[in-house]
């Protein structure tokens, strides 16, 4: 019987240049895996590959040099150890993320948690070419949120409280975008300057700046043999749920109006960015929704 | 603003990021709990970062004074 490369590709099983085997690439969710996964992989790793793994540029992680005919025990193998494979081809691929709030100090929202939404919603789905979503806590951006297709980063919707502040002085020094001006009297605070790096509530000793948590979404960023930076089109998005209303109203732009094999941001360049942002706007308003 | 009495007083602007975080911690372990450190430090990183860090590590900020000479001094209360 032929082998169908495209299905072992679809799955996962990525064709090496050595004829009949396979670099064996692996489910990952936010840059996460736990000791119990990792020995599976290993043991397997040793078992049928060549007893090392390779770390892809997207938090990936690929089992070099399985043969052809280990392939299906090599699943079952891993399925029963807890270690889901991977995608490729023109569908939803690894949601990578940084460590998030729930780790990092700078942290604004909780990208592990996110993630593992975002990738139980739209990982593996099939769409005109291959598609990213990239996951970042905060404005130093670890995780590069504009070289995907859709970008996510995490923000503070900042509002300085005159009551609590002392006028120490911190915040307008902690900030780096020079939003934050210090009088006598008051914090000055420039919208049109601040990125909502959260900054000045980390740093405020007396707790005088609140921060809402938001995301703020960028689209059609790519970094292959096309390099563009994904666009945020939107205001700082409040709640998940009209985060996923959006994200769902972008991957149904992009089913619907790119043609097969045509990347997002191709079909974004094509299509002119105004009709496609009148559809994220009428989805961050919640107005048509499915 | 009412006058805050000092303990001590380290000059971090002889150094640079991390050292200066390092050497205004080594100068706040001399110091017995809520004593009152006086750091200058420089304009820049210094500034944006070692008050955030020093409240992280739960210290209480009290002030930050710019000297006009590219130079600042942070006022910090020792963690109980
Ligand atoms: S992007 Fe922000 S939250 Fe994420 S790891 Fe970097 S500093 Fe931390
Ligand atoms: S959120 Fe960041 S940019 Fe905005 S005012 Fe605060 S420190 Fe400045
Ligand atoms: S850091 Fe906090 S207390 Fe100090 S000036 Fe800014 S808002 Fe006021």
């Amino acid at each position: 019987m032929a082998v169908d490369y495209k299905a072992l590709k679809d799955g996962g099983f990525m064709r090496q240049k050595q004829k009949n085997h396979f670099s064996l690439r692996l489910k990952v969710v936010g840059g996460n895996l736990s000791a119990e996964q990792f020995a599976v992989i290993a043991e397997i790793s040793k078992k049928y590959g060549k007893g090392y793994v390779h770390l892809t540029s997207r938090q990936g992680v690929e089992i070099p040099f399985i043969r052809l005919e280990d392939v299906e025990k090599v699943k079952a193998e891993l399925a029963s150890g807890g270690v889901d494979t991977g995608v490729c081809g023109p569908r939803v691929r690894t949601v990578t993320a940084c460590q998030g709030s729930a780790v990092c100090p700078s942290g604004c929202i909780d990208t592990t948690a996110l993630a593992r939404a975002v990738s139980e919603r739209y990982f593996g789905r099939t769409l005109p070419h291959k598609f990213k979503f990239g996951i970042t806590g905060c404005a130093n951006n670890c995780l590069k949120a504009e070289e995907n297709d859709l970008g996510i980063k995490g923000g503070y919707l900042v509002e300085w409280i005159p009551a609590a502040c002392t006028l120490c002085g911190v915040c307008a020094k902690a900030c780096r975008e020079g939003a934050l001006e210090q009088t006598d009297t008051e914090i000055h605070l420039d919208r049109e300057k601040c990125t909502n790096c959260g900054r000045c509530v980390k740093a405020c000793p007396f707790d005088a700046w609140r921060g809402e948590p938001g995301y703020l979404v960028s689209f059609g960023g790519t970094f292959g043999n096309l390099i563009a930076k994904g666009r945020q089109v939107l205001p700082v998005i409040r709640e998940e749920q009209t985060l996923f209303r959006v994200a769902d109203a972008a991957l149904d732009y992009f089913d619907r109006h790119a043609k097969p094999g045509e990347r997002f941001r191709v079909a974004l360049e094509r299509c002119g960015w105004e009709d496609f942002m009148k559809e994220m706007e009428a989805a961050y308003r919640g107005g048509d929704s499915d | 603003m009412a006058e805050i009495r000092i303990d001590a007083a380290v000059d971090i602007t002889d150094v640079v990021c991390p050292v200066t975080f390092v050497k205004a911690k080594v100068a706040l372990e001399e110091l017995d709990d809520r004593q009152i450190l006086s750091i200058r430090l420089k304009d820049g990183e210094p500034v944006q970062n070692v008050p955030r860090s020093m409240k992280e590590e739960g210290h209480q900020v009290l002030r930050l004074t710019d000297n006009g000479d590219g130079t600042f001094t942070l006022l910090v209360r020792k963690a109980e």
